[in-house]
């Protein structure tokens, strides 16, 4: 598909949320405050769930903003509260800087064998005519072309993640309990 | 707009793994677990545009167990940090032996 | 079980006969074997240094006792006691013999009965090995050749242990020997049984095997160990011909059962390299076994174990595996005369090599030894000149008197033996000095070992007459009447090799029968020269070794009646010739140019005239000049000098085989490989990368700090450091390989 027959309205805020996203993960990953870093990290999904609704997956867009930075993120920045580690000086930075010439090597090499791999080609059969989703969220609304595969072919996966669900649930009150006295040595 | 998708769902990937070797706080750690996820995400919702709503559906999937091991990992940060003091990852080696 | 057969369409006539029961056969003797073998486990746990059973004290002939008791070595000597289970292994041991032999009997009659049969009886027992292009399936085959040798085998086993019984009595090892004593026939009989070469092959070496278990049975003496490695050994050189005679059958034909390979053979160019070579190989393999130059020089010091086994094994079976081997390949060697030429040449030298060695022996089992190997070549020198039936005729008819005059001297061994024992003396019992007369305390024993010295001489109408004359008579004839005579031995004409070698078989005919006379005076005849209180105790063998002998005997006398030749117009003429057509006919014509050579009775005549002379100036010129009461016991016999000192020492081809090639060896395996590259080169590496610096240097060493192996160890803890961050690493590195793999594809 190429850009031409694509308004450059949506071109350009493609690009823009793409290098929004980018660019806040990059400050998210060397900010020394832990605080900062969530928020920063906040900002990278925001620009992500743009990035969603420009990929005509409107409800994942949302779904992203409400669960992912607005219940996840949350919870992190309530731990983080919590356990009082907002300051700078507590932890310091990363590993020195060997590491982290060895840990932008190793990024590199990830990053090229993960370019070698896009190029792989996935038979031209499989791909569903253009504009296949748009018109299905014209036509069914938002939710459907989402809900319809979800409860019938995935109804198992549904199912089954729910009980993983259940047992999160389970696990984090048991391992964040208090355990009394003996906890605090 | 595949390729493109693609691009930038490499880069994110690339800077959470960076992050994961890199730093020492652990709810730093997870975050860049978290972002590594969010960049999958670009992915089958970018592959979804093209091969069919599949994509859509395991992005859901993926955040419902995303927030599931967030849960979970955040509480045994805490419960860790109890016992520690510390979430400085060079220093915990529970894991020895 | 299937069966297969090359020509005749429908089932095998010998099936659902008692030829069905063809298994049964190797598989008695194996139950022998494990059923004498478990036996002697029992006491195998309560030896020591001292172990008895494989101890005879020091002397260098050892020998069984007898109920007298006591050691023949002096007092030092434990008080000897027979093995708790004897009475039952003398059961067993003879028990399978002679139930394989009734069996035997019983297949031999069903074939007989057929009349004709004209393709073997192959049983397949199940799929061996498929590999690629190769099949081979484990199967048994039944004709004629293979019949001979299983009645030879089972019957002259059975009477080898029925002997034995009396002759290893009082041995300690006593099941112990008669388990391996099955373990051999077994083997024997698998060898000859086997439908293709492989399966030959095992029987090949598993004889092999239990020759070596044999001849060292009294392995405490260094002596008889060091004469079974070297039986061993020498034979695994020939073994090494045998396997490239193998492959490249398999190469050259892609078949390596016999009906296959004999089909095939046909696409072999006649005459040609490819089956020459092939030829060659198979002959060297049958040098190592049958004892031929240059591989004979284990069989003489074969010698070393119990009479019964070298009977047995050095005479009537394991060495005649040779001959066999050539007959069964009969369709390739008669596509290969200048491969037959040399066998022949090689057989006739060996023949009167090893006669003239003989001439000087003192002990009277190196004598029968080397008249082995004489023999032998006589086989070899039927089998090579496209005479099959003439040389596995020798073959029978040797097996007859060759183990009568092995247990018959036996007998003799057990008499001095027990006589020296009585006295206390170390003498040697089996040296021929030390005997004489024997024919007044011995006279059964004398009798029949005439009647095997006269066969073996070649005196009519004993056994030996018929197949010598009939080998040397066809050698004679094949001389102008055959593909060799027609062919070139490294240029040399091959009617010239073949009337060469009947000359050398006369000379070596002669030589037989003077030093076999020899052996009869000096043991039997002129005055006893065992010692005053000895000869009390000289007296004939128990009748469970004298019965055999005189089974034997009978054989030696009526042996050669089973061929006759057809000048001499009495009797069953020709019958194993007729037996043994199916098999090697239409080989001995092609050998023999087509049609087979003719005589006309008057040069048959002349030819038997001339072996009979031959024979009775040979016995006769031995009892004119050898004079028995010129002889002195061995402690006193003056040394010999001149051409009879080469002879006595063999012309010393052991010790030219030490030197060249034994001495070598060991000397670059001490030397370079043992001293330069083990200690020299190994053992410092070693001690460089495990040495550590608190550790004794060993002088000359360089101390380090073992640092290749701390490091390494180091290394290795860093990965379990328990830490997130290490694990972490680790797993993105692994990732970058995996992913790796795949951009790479």
């Amino acid at each position: 598909m190429s850009h031409g027959e694509l308004p450059l309205f949506y071109v350009f805020h493609f690009y823009l949320f793409g290098i929004i996203a980018i660019a806040s993960a990059l400050a998210f990953v060397t900010r020394k405050s832990p605080v900062a870093a969530v928020l920063w990290l906040v900002n990278t999904m925001f620009s992500l769930a743009a990035l969603y609704v420009l990929l005509d997956a409107q409800f994942i867009g949302v779904i992203q903003v409400l669960v992912y930075a607005g219940a996840i993120m949350v919870v992190f920045l309530f731990v983080i509260m919590l356990l009082n580690l907002g300051h700078v000086s507590e932890i310091a930075d990363a590993r020195g800087m060997g590491w982290k010439l060895a840990a932008g090597l190793v990024g590199l090499a990830l990053l090229a064998q993960v370019f070698a791999l896009t190029r792989a080609q996935v038979p031209e059969a499989l791909a569903l005519p253009y504009g296949t989703i748009a018109q299905q969220v014209a036509a069914q609304g938002v939710i459907a072309p989402l809900a319809g595969p979800l409860f019938n072919e995935y109804l198992l996966a549904f199912e089954v993640t729910s009980v993983l669900l259940l047992a999160a649930v389970v696990g984090a009150v048991v391992l964040g309990k208090r355990r009394g006295r003996a906890d605090a040595r | 707009m595949l390729a493109e998708s693609l691009f930038f769902s490499a880069v994110l990937f690339t800077i959470g793994v960076v992050g994961v070797l890199t730093r020492r706080n652990a709810i730093i750690v997870f975050m860049c677990v978290e972002l590594m996820l969010n960049a999958v995400n670009l992915t089958f919702v970018a592959f979804a545009r093209v091969y069919g709503v599949a994509g859509q559906v395991f992005v859901f999937f993926v955040m419902t167990v995303a927030a599931a091991e967030a849960a979970v990992g955040l509480a045994i940060i805490i419960a860790l940090f109890r016992h520690k003091q510390t979430v400085d990852l060079s220093n915990i080696n529970l894991l020895k032996g | 079980m299937l069966l297969q057969h090359a020509a005749t369409a429908g089932a095998h006539p010998l099936e659902g006969t008692v030829a069905s029961y063809l298994w049964l056969l190797p598989l008695l003797p194996l139950l022998g074997f494990v059923l004498n073998g478990l036996l002697s486990l029992t006491s195998a746990f309560h030896l020591g240094p001292d172990d008895p059973s494989a101890d005879h004290g020091t002397g260098s002939h050892p020998v069984a006792h007898d109920e007298t008791g006591g050691g023949a070595h002096g007092d030092d000597h434990h008080a000897v006691q027979r093995h708790r289970y004897a009475g039952l292994v003398s059961l067993i041991g003879p028990g399978v013999l002679i139930a394989a032999f009734g069996l035997a009997l019983a297949i031999f009659l069903a074939m007989r009965g057929l009349g004709e049969m004209h393709a073997p009886f192959v049983q397949r027992y199940f799929s061996w090995m498929t590999v690629g292009d190769l099949v081979l399936d484990a199967s048994f085959q039944l004709d004629q050749l293979s019949m001979v040798m299983v009645l030879i085998i089972t019957g002259v086993g059975a009477l080898i242990h029925l002997f034995s019984v009396g002759y290893m009595r009082d041995d300690p090892g006593y099941p112990r020997y008669f388990a391996y004593l099955n373990l051999f026939v077994f083997f024997m009989l698998v060898l000859v049984l086997g439908a293709n070469y492989p399966i030959l092959f095992i029987g090949w070496e598993g004889v092999g095997l239990c020759s070596y278990l044999l001849i060292g049975f009294w392995f405490s003496e260094k002596a008889n160990a060091d004469a079974g490695k070297k039986a061993f050994i020498v034979n695994r050189i020939g073994d090494f011909g045998f396997l490239i005679a193998m492959f490249m059958l398999f190469a050259n034909l892609g078949r390596l059962d016999f009906l296959g390979v004999n089909a095939t053979a046909g696409q072999l160019q006649f005459g040609g390299v490819v089956v020459t070579a092939i030829c060659l190989f198979i002959f060297l393999g049958c040098a190592g076994k049958s004892a031929q130059i240059p591989l004979y020089v284990w069989l003489p010091d074969a010698m070393a174990g119990p009479t019964p086994v070298s009977a047995l094994i050095h005479a009537a079976t394991m060495v005649t595996a040779g001959v066999y081997l050539i007959a069964r390949s009969n369709v390739l060697f008669s596509m290969a005369p200048a491969a037959g030429l040399t066998v022949v040449l090689i057989g006739g030298l060996t023949a009167v090599f090893a006669a003239s060695i003989g001439l000087k022996q003192w002990d009277i089992k190196k004598v029968l030894a080397y008249s082995t190997v004489s023999q032998l070549g006589y086989m070899f020198v039927g089998v090579g000149s496209g005479a099959y039936v003439a040389g596995v005729f020798h073959l029978m008819t040797h097996a007859f008197f060759k183990a009568l005059l092995f247990l018959g001297s036996g007998s003799v061994i057990y008499a001095m033996h027990a006589a020296y024992h009585a006295t206390h003396s170390h003498e040697d019992a089996q040296d021929m000095r030390n005997m004489g007369g024997m024919k007044k305390y011995m006279p059964v024993t004398w009798v029949l070992m005439w009647a095997a010295t006269l066969a073996i001489a070649g005196v009519p109408p004993f056994a030996g007459f018929f197949s010598k004359d009939e080998i040397l008579g066809s050698v004679f004839l094949r001389a102008s009447h055959s593909t060799l005579a027609d062919a070139h031995w490294l240029g040399i004409p091959g009617s010239y090799i073949l009337y060469l070698v009947y000359v050398i078989g006369l000379a070596a005919a002669f030589m037989t029968a003077v030093y076999m006379t020899r052996m009869m005076i000096y043991t039997f005849h002129g005055p006893n020269r065992t010692g005053e209180k000895e000869r009390e105790h000289l007296r004939e063998a128990p009748w469970i070794m004298t019965g055999p002998l005189v089974v034997l005997g009978v054989l030696s006398v009526i042996g050669g009646w089973f061929n006759i030749p057809a000048a001499l117009p009495v009797g069953p003429i020709g019958a194993l010739d007729r037996w043994l057509e199916p098999v090697v006919g239409e080989s001995a014509l092609r050998a023999a140019g087509g049609t087979l050579p003719e005589a006309t009775h008057s040069l048959e005549y002349s030819l038997i005239a001339v072996a009979i002379v031959i024979a009775l100036a040979g016995i006769g010129f031995a009892f004119a000049r050898l004079k028995p009461q010129r002889l002195l016991p061995k402690a006193q016999a003056p040394a010999e000098h001149g051409f009879g000192r080469v002879l006595e020492n063999k012309y010393y081809v052991d010790e030219a085989y030490d030197a060249a090639v034994v001495q070598p060896v060991v000397d670059v395996s001490r030397g370079l490989l043992w001293r330069g590259i083990d200690v020299g080169v190994i053992d410092r590496l070693t001690r460089l990368i495990v040495q550590s610096k608190d550790d004794d240097a060993a002088p000359g060493a360089v101390p380090m700090g073992g640092w290749v192996t701390r490091a390494v160890g180091y290394l290795g803890s860093q990965l379990q450091s328990g830490r997130v961050g290490t694990y972490a690493w680790v797993l993105v590195v692994g990732v970058l390989f995996v992913l790796g793999a795949f951009s790479f594809r």
